[in-house]
């Protein structure tokens, strides 16, 4: 459980975090999502207490993240810049990590497997690809076998495998119950595995939402139905909340508020002949885009640039 | 790819005991923190160089200024001037003005590095209350450089002693105030690797801490020479290379401090250093 209340921090002029509350809640994945610049790094950070806030506050489990006695088994953390010395090997590494907590040699060994870094352990951590070396950062986040677990974009430099395999680690640690909480950039890749939402755009709160409210507010999920005969389909589905659209001499209609099946059953109780009938769910990434544009253009229009076909 | 191969069978089983039932009691200590840079500052291949360096130079500086010694003025011929009150402690521990960039180099290199890798993010994570990690990494730090210090300034002697035997530089470790120079050269060294670290925690960058090590040790003596000579007498001792060498010199005079005045300058530095790293340490984002 993290709870974040007015949660700011200002850079000398700048302000990188600007008043954001949020609760992320155990048993789900949270997904933290913004355009690049947005505060989610930042917030992060502040999180574990390697920036201190300018204001407000943020709490782990109930205290500020340095007043626990095993900080390692409260929260779990990936960061988005390197945080590993080049110089020393992955297992020399989890293990100096492991020693400050008390943390047994074979919770280093379990971790190392469960990250597949098991052939290159031994390696000096400076040779490893981005994608090993992101491993090693999620095999050092799950050390203290953490209730909350927090990574800052962790598909970063992951080939297809690896991606699959953040995907899979995430929802499991979510069903056993713990605090799962991702930041992405990217929606299309975090609608995948979360459930809940907080949405950021130059560091203030745009949404504290379910993948399915998102959904809802921009539009809900539409059905694309073709017939010969348009205008006897539409007195048949006609009802409370359900709205029908299409060009008049077109046999497409574009259906909302019932779903494709519904459809289906109707048209075949009525003899309406169908040609077409698909499910068409509104793209989270153009809902997305439609709540961060004014925090993207912002950027745009303070570097000199237009974006405004950017949406 | 059988690394990736391998994490494919295991994802939805990842090794981790269900959240709150049954959990280990961990916990962070001072003495666990001191283990974690314990291991760390040997797991990294720069500290078995630089430490071996140190010790080089200490010895082998030694040896050469006592060669060098006994083929000139201990040879009877007109003493140089740079020899003309040498012992056998001071020959061989010519080392030190080398060993000292050694040995402080490498303290930098244990707090600032961590800095210049990004090391020092997952450090604080572990270690969110900070100060523990700077007196551990001290600590540590300044007993290895102490130990490796002191066993350099005893081989520099006992060979630097058998080559200058039969001239009027020659010693034993028997001799008065021999084992104390000794034993203070250790204690010098191993100060400056304190201080090193604390620069290096203090300006969080490997250049600009090597930078001020090497100017307050090389340069700002060579500097205060240029002042008024009533000036000189008030500071020159007090600098944290002379006060350090009042700790090891053999012979004292009134323009040097005592052994025991020395090492308390000494510390005042260190405690300075390290007071300055502590500070910043709390006030500045990692």
């Amino acid at each position: 459980m993290i709870d974040a209340q007015r949660l700011t921090k200002r850079y000398g002029g700048k302000t990188a975090v600007d008043g954001l509350g949020f609760t992320v809640r155990p048993g789900t994945v949270t997904g933290f999502l913004g355009p690049n610049g947005a505060g989610k790094s930042t917030t992060m950070r502040m999180i574990v207490g390697l920036d201190a806030p300018t204001s407000g506050s943020v709490t782990v489990n109930g205290r500020r993240y340095a007043r626990h006695r095993a900080p390692l088994q409260e929260v779990g953390v990936l960061l988005e810049a390197r945080s590993v010395h080049p110089g020393r090997s992955a297992r020399g590494h989890l293990r100096a990590l492991a020693l400050t907590h008390g943390i047994p040699r074979r919770r280093v060994d379990e971790v190392v497997e469960l990250a597949g870094l098991g052939s290159v352990a031994k390696k000096r951590a400076g040779a490893f690809s981005l994608g090993m070396g992101q491993r090693l950062g999620i095999a050092a986040a799950l050390l203290g076998d953490p209730q909350t677990v927090m990574l800052d974009e962790p598909v970063n430099g992951l080939d297809p495998e690896g991606v699959r395999w953040i995907r899979n680690l995430l929802t499991s640690l979510a069903a056993e119950g713990r605090t799962v909480f991702v930041s992405s950039h990217l929606m299309s890749e975090v609608s995948l595995v979360a459930d809940h939402l907080i949405i950021v755009g130059r560091g203030r709160l745009l949404a504290d939402t379910t993948v399915r409210d998102l959904v809802r507010e921009a539009g809900g999920d539409s059905v694309k139905v073709a017939t010969a005969d348009p205008a006897r389909l539409r007195d048949v589905l006609a009802g409370p909340g359900v709205e029908v659209t299409g060009r008049v001499g077109s046999e497409e209609l574009q259906v909302t508020g019932v779903s494709a099946r519904e459809i289906g059953l109707k048209a075949a109780e009525h003899g309406i002949p169908l040609f077409e009938l698909t499910s068409k769910a509104v793209s989270l990434e153009e809902a997305f885009m439609e709540l961060t544009r004014d925090a993207v253009e912002y950027h745009g229009a303070a570097t000199g640039e237009t974006s405004g076909s950017a949406a | 790819m059988s690394t990736l191969t391998a994490t494919h069978e295991t994802p939805e089983t990842p090794e981790t005991a269900p959240a709150g039932r049954g959990r280990p009691a961990y916990r962070v200590t001072g003495r666990r923190v001191l283990s974690s840079e314990w291991a760390k500052l040997w797991s990294l291949r720069s500290t078995w160089i630089t430490l071996g360096l140190g010790l080089l130079f200490l010895v082998a500086f030694g040896v050469i200024a006592a060669s060098h010694y006994r083929s000139g003025p201990g040879s009877g011929r007109p003493a140089e001037r740079d020899f003309a009150d040498a012992t056998a402690v001071s020959l061989s521990l010519f080392g030190t003005n080398f060993a000292q960039l050694a040995l402080g180099v490498l303290g930098v290199l244990v707090t600032a590095g961590e800095y210049a890798t990004g090391m020092i993010r997952s450090t604080m994570a572990a270690v969110p209350r900070r100060l523990p990690v700077l007196w551990s990494k001290a600590a540590v730090y300044g007993v290895v450089a102490l130990a490796v210090a002191t066993v350099g300034a005893f081989a520099a002697f006992l060979v630097g002693s058998r080559i200058v035997s039969g001239t009027p530089a020659a010693m034993g470790l028997g001799h008065a105030g021999v084992v104390r120079s000794l034993l203070g050269a250790g204690l010098y060294l191993g100060l400056v690797g304190v201080i090193g670290s604390a620069l290096g925690a203090l300006l969080r960058s490997v250049a600009g801490g090597v930078s001020v090590l090497v100017a307050a040790f090389l340069l700002v003596p060579g500097l205060v020479t240029l002042l008024p000579s009533s000036w000189q007498a008030d500071i020159d001792p007090y600098l944290p290379s002379h006060a350090g060498q009042a700790v090891f010199a053999l012979t004292h005079d009134s323009t040097t401090l005592s052994p025991g005045a020395g090492l308390l300058v000494l510390l005042g530095w260190t405690a300075l250093a390290l007071g300055g790293a502590a500070y910043r340490l709390l006030r500045s984002d990692v």
